[in-house]
Parts: C-alpha cells; sequence; structure tokens
C-alpha cells in the first residue's frame, strides 16, 4: 500500500541487490550510509530537536548571559547598553536577606515535606498494595488532589486554614495565635503540609510500582525466619524501594525548589513578613515586577546550584548503601 | 513520569501482593482516603453556603443555608465560561503538540535508524534535567518582551508545547512493538507514514490515552506560566483568573470564600471527572499486557 509514496525510505536490502543502481550514485555509496537506513527519521525528530534548541538550550544559555550583565526590559528592537558586570548580580543575590530567608524557607519545607513525603506514601502504598477490597476506590482518593489545580484546592485550605475556620474550630483553645496562615512560625510548615498532601498520591504510585519488583519469596523467607509484619517492612520493603526512595526524595526537593503558587496564593505573597517567601517568588518579585531581570536570572542559577548539590547529597545518603 | 506499572498487580498476582489481608491496613487506608477527601467534599459544601457556616456543625450542611448564589457572583467576576473556554485552548493546544511531535520524535528515535539518533536521544535525557525556574525569566523576556506573544495562546503553550517525558513514553513503547512488523511493512512498500498511523498508533493506543491525561493535567493546572504571560482578563484561563479573584478581589465581597469555593469546584471538575472516567488506562498501560490479552 504506497499511499505515502513520498516517504518511502531506501530499504537498503533493495539496494545492495542492485548495484547498478548504487553505482549511479556516484563511487557506489547509498545514501544510507550518510543519513542512517531511515532517513526520514532526521524529519520525523526535526521539530523536537528544533523546540527544544529553541525553548529550552537557548533559554538556558541566555539565563546565563543575563546573569553576568547588566540587563533591562526594552522594547522589541529597541537596542540598549547591557554592560557586562561579572559576578555583581550574584553579589547583590547572595547579600539580599530577602534571598537568605527564602532559601531558609525553602529548607524548612524541605525538612517537613521530604521525609513526610517518603513515610506517608511508602505506608500507603505498602498497606495499599496489600489490599483487594477497595483498592480501586483507594487509589482514586489518594490520585485526585495531585490531579486537581493547586489553585483550586489552595481554596479550601485557606477556608480551613483561617483564624475562624474548621481547623481551629476543631482545636478550640489550642488554636495557635496568631492563626496558621498568619504565624511566622506557622506560614511555612502549613505550606509544607499543603503540599505533602496534593503531591501524595504521585509518590504513592511510584512506590506502588517499585513494589511490584520486590519477589515474594523475600516476604515467604522473611516469615519462615519469625519476622513480623514490622520486620518484613523493615528489612525486606524499605531495602527494597531504595532505587524509589532516592527518586521520589530528589522529586520531592525539585518540587520543593519550584514552589511558587502555594505560598504566594495561600498566604498572600511569602507573608507575614516574608516567613512563606520562595526563591521562585523573589524571582518573579525581582524580575518582573521590579525589573530586575539580570537579578533575577542569577537567583535562578544559585537555587538551581544548590538544588544540584542537595540532590547529590541526598542521593549519597539515601542510596549509598548499595556501593 | 512513569504511572503505568500498578496494573501489573491485577494481571499478575503472583508477585508482592498474595499476602494475608490485614485488617490494620484497611483501617489505615480509610483514615488516609477520608483525609485525602474530605477537603474536596468540604470544597462543594462550601461552594454550596449561603453564608459561610466554619464552625463544626458546617461541614453537615443545612438545607436552609443552601444557594447557587456563589457560582452566580464567581460568574460575575470572572466569567467563567470564557476562563474555561481558554483553560480549553491552552490545554489542548499542548496536548496536541505533545502527541504529534511526541509520537514522531517516539516512533523514530524507536524504530529508524538514522544519523544523528543517538545526539537526540542523548538531547532528551539532558533537558529532563534542566529546570524550569532558570528558565523562566529568559523564556518571558523572549517570548513577552521579544516576539511579543504576551496574551496570546501561542505564548501561553509554547514553553510546555513538546514534553519530553511524552517523548520518552512513546519511544518505550513503539520499542515494544517487534522491529520485524514495521520491516515487513517497509518491503511491501508502505511508506514511514503509512507505517506509522496503521500499524504502530493502533498497537500503542494505551500510551496515546496516558500521555493524553499526563499531559492534560500539567496546563489545565498551571498557574505560574500563564500567569506571566497573561494580563489581558479575557486571555486568561481559568486557573489564573481564579489565583487573581483569590488575591486581590475576595476580601471585598461579602461572600468570598463561597466565591472562591465555587470557582475552584469548576476549576476541579474536569481533571477529577476525567481522571475518574479514564482512572484504568491511568494505571493499565502496559503494552505487554495489552497486545497479548
Amino acid at each position: 500500500m504506497m499511499t505515502h509514496p513520498q516517504t518511502t525510505s531506501p530499504v537498503p536490502a533493495a539496494a545492495e541487490a542492485k548495484p547498478a543502481s548504487a553505482a549511479r550514485h556516484g563511487g557506489g555509496r547509498p545514501r544510507a550510509r550518510l543519513l542512517g537506513q531511515h532517513p526520514l527519521g532526521i524529519l520525523f525528530s526535526l521539530p523536537y530537536v528544533v523546540y527544544v534548541m529553541g525553548v529550552l538550550a537557548v533559554p538556558f544559555g541566555f539565563a546565563v548571559y543575563i546573569s553576568v550583565h547588566q540587563y533591562y526590559f526594552t522594547a522589541p528592537g529597541v537596542d540598549v547598553d547591557r554592560p557586562f558586570v561579572g559576578l555583581d548580580n550574584y553579589v547583590s543575590v547572595l547579600s539580599d536577606p530577602a534571598v537568605q530567608q527564602s532559601f531558609l524557607n525553602i529548607l524548612v519545607f524541605l525538612v517537613i515535606n521530604v521525609p513526610l513525603t517518603v513515610g506517608l506514601s511508602l505506608v500507603l502504598a505498602t498497606a495499599l498494595n496489600r489490599v483487594r477490597w477497595l483498592r480501586t476506590f483507594f487509589r482514586v482518593c489518594y490520585y485526585v488532589p495531585y490531579v486537581t489545580a493547586s489553585v483550586a484546592v489552595v481554596g479550601v485550605w485557606l477556608f480551613l486554614f483561617q483564624q475562624h475556620g474548621l481547623v481551629n474550630s476543631l482545636l478550640g483553645p489550642l488554636a495557635p495565635a496568631p492563626s496558621w496562615l498568619v504565624n511566622s512560625w506557622l506560614a511555612m510548615p502549613t505550606v509544607a503540609l499543603f503540599v505533602t498532601w496534593k503531591q501524595l498520591g504521585f509518590f504513592i504510585l511510584l512506590y506502588l510500582a517499585a513494589l511490584q519488583n520486590i519477589p515474594n519469596e523475600l516476604y515467604e523467607s522473611a516469615a519462615v525466619d519469625g519476622g513480623g509484619r514490622w520486620v518484613q517492612f523493615w528489612n525486606v520493603t524499605v531495602p527494597g524501594v531504595r532505587s524509589a526512595s532516592v527518586l521520589v526524595v530528589i522529586l520531592a526537593t525539585i518540587t520543593g525548589a519550584n514552589l511558587f503558587t502555594e505560598p504566594y496564593l495561600l498566604t498572600a505573597g511569602g507573608g507575614p513578613d516574608g516567613a512563606s517567601s520562595s526563591p521562585v517568588f523573589l524571582m518573579y518579585q525581582k524580575g518582573i515586577l521590579q525589573g530586575n531581570p539580570d537579578v533575577a536570572a542569577a537567583l535562578g542559577v544559585v537555587l538551581v546550584a544548590g538544588i544540584l548539590v542537595v540532590t547529590l547529597i541526598q542521593k549519597r545518603l539515601v542510596g549509598g548503601k548499595e556501593e | 513520569m512513569d504511572t503505568d506499572t500498578t496494573s501489573t498487580t491485577d494481571a499478575a498476582p503472583r508477585r508482592g501482593t498474595r499476602r494475608p489481608l490485614g485488617a490494620g491496613s484497611i483501617i489505615l487506608l480509610a483514615l488516609g482516603a477520608l483525609a485525602f477527601l474530605f477537603p474536596f467534599y468540604y470544597m462543594v459544601v462550601g461552594s454550596l453556603q449561603s453564608s459561610p457556616d466554619t464552625s463544626v456543625a458546617g461541614a453537615f450542611p443545612h438545607p436552609g443555608n443552601l444557594t447557587v448564589q456563589n457560582y452566580a457572583s464567581i460568574n460575575d467576576s470572572i466569567n467563567l465560561l470564557r476562563a474555561l473556554v481558554n483553560s480549553g485552548i491552552f490545554t489542548g493546544g499542548v496536548i496536541l503538540c505533545t502527541v504529534v511531535f511526541g509520537i514522531l520524535a517516539g516512533y523514530a528515535m524507536a524504530q529508524m535508524r538514522f544519523r544523528g539518533r543517538g545526539f537526540v536521544f542523548a538531547l532528551m535525557l539532558l533537558v529532563q534535567m534542566i529546570p524550569f525556574q532558570l528558565l523562566l525569566i529568559p523564556l518571558y523576556i523572549m517570548i513577552v518582551r521579544d516576539y511579543g506573544l504576551g496574551d496570546s495562546y501561542l505564548g501561553m503553550i509554547l514553553p510546555f508545547a513538546i514534553n519530553s517525558t511524552a517523548v520518552f513514553v512513546f519511544r518505550q513503547y513503539f520499542l515494544q512493538v517487534p522491529a520485524s512488523l514495521f520491516e515487513a511493512a517497509r518491503i511491501d512498500g508502505a511508506g514511514e507514514l503509512g507505517i506509522l498511523f496503521r500499524i504502530a498508533l493502533p498497537l500503542v493506543r494505551p500510551a496515546l490515552v496516558t500521555a493524553v491525561l499526563l499531559t492534560f493535567i500539567g496546563p489545565w493546572n498551571e498557574f505560574l506560566w500563564p500567569f506571566l504571560v497573561t494580563k489581558d482578563a479575557s486571555m486568561q484561563p481559568l486557573a489564573v483568573s481564579l489565583a487573581n479573584y483569590i488575591s486581590t478581589v475576595a476580601s471585598a465581597t461579602s461572600n468570598p470564600f463561597g466565591a472562591i469555593l465555587a470557582g475552584a469546584c469548576v476549576l476541579a471538575l474536569p481533571a477529577v471527572v476525567l481522571f475518574i472516567v479514564f482512572q484504568k488506562q491511568f494505571t493499565a498501560t502496559d503494552l505487554g499486557s495489552s497486545i497479548k490479552g
């Protein structure tokens, strides 16, 4: 069926069978030598490559370029002098107390969010893996917050955690004052709790996948050796899902580094007094609201470098026992 | 991300699952489910209350306190239909680009030998490591300032248009189709596009559904980028309009939470419904089992 004759690629077997036609291509080298057996593959993957270059690689280089220049926003086509300033933008980023505060906030976020995410998703995935009854129902429950827009569920959390909200009604005299989201000690932990709840379904799914790869015999032999549930969990399940744990920790860390929407909406733009501002929020504030894209780009580079270091350390700590 | 492996439990009960059914597990899961579902229940209840009742009794709707006024009032502040259409165009554009270009690239990388294939593969792995935070400012300058694509659908779609994860998923699926199938078709004289549409695509239909579902969640829920790109309210996706309502307008209204929660329900509903309807495909995407079984 030759519905698309223009897309037919040369079949090398056929080319070899007809040396006369190959000879006509000068030197007897078929096109296969230059572009590969299926040159059309180049055309098929071209849009993706062009896209990746234009939307990821070029901006990546541009980010680094902006961060070492004094950069202004201008109207398109207007040429202004944008002098090279070396590390000036980095110095002003690192010496900014608001930036330091935002990194501290992310640290608080990670200290709460990462262990909670790993612990809860592993325990819930293990339980989910064990039951047959209502399994689909439970899976849907855990996955629903993940598929729902942050903006939508933020609304409910605002309603729940406001001064006279349901959470404080339930707590009665134990309710914190000032309330959760306006309390500089509790704002970031509340954001961390929200994100943990929102993302947990995704990590449960990752662990569920990893649990399939643990052979049942390991549990059986642990049971034969007299190990109870708890022993089996610690000695079979936890080591068995180690590589998934590395992934969960890294992905949860990256989520934390990307934090913007949740503190922006839950705590009215990173309040109280910057106690829940995030680096990405400051990038938005400095870069776009205050018109200093150079400083914001430097902040982006610092953030990414920081995350890289943290991720490598985590990889060592969580996955290190395998060596 | 790879979300497809839970299905193997249903198909292959021999691995890891045939363990005593614990009552403890059920109780744990039920408690978890309550914590996960309650906010959604409260969202619906809150959106239907004419005056906000934040006491414990308020969690159980009182017939006299129910109204759909909140939906009308959020619709007065945000043109819900317009915002939903914007969300739809944004999401649809992203899905279309992701699927079309993802299939082409994924198929080429799995089943075609061409010069530069290794380079494309390396590129795909590399870009998955570039974090979006770093690109935020340069993309804003390029797309909004230089290309003048602020307040346009193209500007919203561009940074999300092709998802490397989707390319990877499609490549994995196409790899599982035996190459001999394609070789036979090529010898029969079929063109590559013909092979792709007539042979490859029908075989990887589950991958298509997964890719569409996974891609849907991203742009439908995305806030930061469309928030930066759209200043014109008539161009904003619902997530952005609702967020702006939460952060600015809400405090001036009599029952702000009712209106916010009504908007939240409208925003949440499509994704939740889609997920529940396609729940099976969300997990049962193992090509191995789907073409064998």
